[in-house]
């Protein structure tokens, strides 16, 4: 066991694959020399050197692209685009081009491929910067789509999506990086489309992602020790594979479900999942499932305004309260 | 020059000579335009300056992009525009605001998340506009400002006014691909923009070298038949000059030019950067050999357009300014949370 933080497990996850697989090639903007924006790959240019780390040009199309071409032929490239708000910037090969390649080819294409990218808001960098974008991804066919909220999850679902043989985007949230978690000795590899109960419960279902997921669980305790409300915390991990065993099952002993989600309203991934609940467990419930988003506006840089739109542990305390005491 | 003798050691099979090369005879400045220059170019080192501290004590947040020791550029520039042209950047973009003539205190609030601040705090430091001066952004994604400030070209041509725009970006900007698709259409469309590249040696980490297969930028256009001119960004008259060639020539129908400005950025890229890419030495190198604002300073002594008596009083009421911006912008409210719900799309 180590203590490591979610910006050092990067790295660690990252050169757990490359150690063992010599077609893992990892490339990016500033990730080589510099180590990453977010320092979070320091010391893989050193370990695994220039050919194989490489620091790229501001070009994101020729980044996706060129990490699609390579990946034609079976390398399996990790490629870096600095926040996530700039899978706007190369949409076309993460929209047209990774997931339909399989598919468009009789399966000869495969797109062996992990993007990585800086997810999230908390950094007071504006409406271009803060985005959580994990819907934009999940909306399309093709693609695989994972979330960790902490540093065992990082290594462990790195690795399990650098060996998947498709496109899998992999969302780091910024404001994780310096959070510590612990992390076991030797290789970890986990698995896709697993979501993990990580605060067993009774009387509701909180499903969260990533940032939100230490929100949902603070949330918990506070409803536990202030209002007597035992809920159950899913962090929901993978959204594509999504885990619906562990989701239904989990209202089908709670009988509600919350979802608390970083991306703005319309649209987000709770609103899928609760269209599954829908479908699948209606008769489970015992009252409406609730969503709890950032609103559908644009992200604002001021530190007060910022705060007043992500969902709170104060926010999800007391909407999960009034949802079960009315 | 500095700067321009360390890209000529990065480059490398880009050799051709510079087609033109305005280091050669730089025109002097009238003494009106070097005590201009010098103001102006004092406020925006020392409004950076000032907001570099407010971020160490924790009154700025999020990114905050420095741009001393580029100075030159937008000030030069900005001498050769006329009313109604337009100006438009990245996220390196508190120089060129006060260059527009934005009020100092609405920028400095902003980057403080207040309610004055030019977007209500919404914004912050890389997005702030005012269409009144001509400014159209403040753009965080890098190459974003280039499509549009061809469209501002595009707009001006078709209503038939003379006006340009003035579209700004980085040397790591210049390897996007819209700023190619952007390049073409201009000249397909004859279109009067000025693409001014800000080679200030470094894209984040990464040098120009390092990043870029060919290193003189300015010859980037020749594949779409646009000139291109390199400039020597720290020599306020050089900007100057080399800018006014190129309004006339869009004022005149002939279409997109670009202006490459070699420059340097003294400080990290952005608040949280370190900048252990680079020597202290080179940075020094250039501070005390190429300082843009020593440059006219120097002058106006030697040319006893100035005394230093002059130049204290020049800086007393740049601080004055730039203190009462400081000072506004600590002391302006939080934006009210119902800011949240104006300007949105419904
Ligand atoms: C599309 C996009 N890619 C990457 C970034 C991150 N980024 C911000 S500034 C920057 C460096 C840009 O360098 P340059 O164009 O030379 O401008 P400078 O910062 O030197 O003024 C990078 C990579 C971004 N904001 N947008
Ligand atoms: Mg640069």
């Amino acid at each position: 066991m180590a203590e490591l933080t979610y910006r050092d497990a990067v790295a660690r996850g990252i050169a757990q694959e490359m150690a063992r697989d010599p077609d893992v090639i990892f490339f990016g903007e500033d990730v080589a020399k510099p180590g990453g924006v977010f320092k979070a790959t320091v010391g893989l240019y050193e370990q695994f050197g220039p050919k194989r780390v490489r620091d790229t040009p501001i070009s994101e199309q020729a980044i996706m692209g060129a990490a699609m071409g390579a990946a034609m032929t079976g390398l399996k490239p990790i490629a870096e685009i600095m926040f996530s708000d700039f899978f706007a910037v190369c949409f076309d090969y993460i929209a047209n081009e990774f997931p339909k390649s399989r598919y468009m080819s009789n399966g000869q294409l495969k797109c062996p491929l992990v993007v990585r990218t800086g997810n999230g808001a908390g950094s007071r960098f504006g409406a271009q910067h803060s985005q959580s974008v994990e819907n934009w991804c999940m909306m399309i066919p093709g693609l695989k789509v994972v979330a960790p909220s902490n540093p065992r999850d990082v290594i462990g679902l790195m690795a399990a999506a650098v060996r998947d043989p498709d496109p899998v985007i992999f969302f780091e949230h910024k404001s994780l990086y310096p959070v510590k978690g612990e992390v076991p000795d030797g290789e970890i590899v986990d698995t896709l489309g697993t979501a993990a109960i990580v605060r067993p419960g009774k009387d509701a279902s909180i499903l969260a992602l990533a940032l939100m997921v230490p929100r949902a669980l603070e949330a918990a305790e506070r409803l536990k020790a202030e209002h007597g409300i035992d809920c159950e915390v899913i962090d929901v991990r993978s959204l594509v594979p999504l885990d619906t065993q562990t989701i239904l099952g989990s209202i089908a002993r709670t009988h509600r479900v919350f979802t608390v989600e970083e991306n703005p309203r319309l649209c987000g991934w709770g609103a899928e999942i609760v269209s599954i609940i829908a479908d699948e467990a209606f008769y489970d419930l015992d009252g409406p499932p609730v969503r709890i988003t950032t609103p559908h506006i644009p992200l604002p840089a001021a530190d007060v305004l910022e705060d007043a739109v992500l969902p709170t542990v104060q926010r999800i305390t007391e909407t999960v309260r009034r949802s079960l005491q009315s | 020059m500095a700067v321009a003798d360390a890209q000529k050691k990065s480059s490398r099979a880009d050799t051709a000579a510079p087609e033109t090369d305005t280091a050669a005879a730089v025109p002097p400045l009238t003494q009106e335009q070097e005590l201009s220059a010098y103001r102006q170019m004092l406020l925006i080192r020392r409004f950076e300056e000032k907001a570099g501290q407010m971020y160490g004590m924790g009154l700025i947040g999020g990114f905050c992009h420095l741009y001393i020791g580029q100075e030159a550029v937008v000030v030069g520039m900005q001498m050769t525009l006329k009313d109604g042209d337009e100006v438009i950047t990245g996220y390196r973009d508190h120089g060129h605001m006060l260059a527009c003539g934005m009020d100092p205190k609405g920028v400095m609030a902003e980057l403080t998340g207040r309610q004055h601040g030019y977007s209500k705090g919404k914004g912050g430091s890389m997005h702030m506009f005012s269409v009144e001066k001509g400014f159209f952004g403040g753009h965080g994604i890098v190459g974003a400002q280039v499509p549009l400030g061809t469209g501002l070209a595009f707009a001006n041509k078709y209503r038939g006014s003379d006006n340009v725009s003035v579209t700004y970006f980085g040397d790591g900007a210049a390897n996007q691909g819209q700023v190619y698709e952007s390049f073409n259409m201009a000249k397909l469309w004859m279109l009067p923009v000025i693409y001014v590249i800000e080679n200030n040696q470094y894209g984040m980490g990464t040098s120009v070298a390092r990043a870029s297969a060919t290193t003189h930028l300015y010859m980037r256009g020749r594949a779409h038949d646009i000139p291109g001119e390199h400039v020597d960004g720290m020599d306020v008259r050089a900007v100057k000059a080399a800018g006014e060639k190129a309004v006339k020539w869009c004022r005149e129908g002939n279409g997109p030019i670009i202006l490459e400005m070699l420059t340097y950025r003294y400080r990290g890229h952005s608040m949280s950067d370190p900048a252990k890419y680079r020597t202290r030495e080179e940075v020094e190198k250039v501070r005390t050999e190429h300082d843009p604002i020593e440059q006219v300073r120097a002058r106006l002594l030697s040319n006893k357009w100035a005394s230093e008596d002059d130049l204290k009083k020049i800086d007393a009421a740049v601080r004055a300014t730039v203190n009462e911006a400081a000072e506004f912008a600590t002391h302006d409210p939080e934006p009210d949370p119902a800011e949240l719900w104006t300007d949105v799309v419904r």
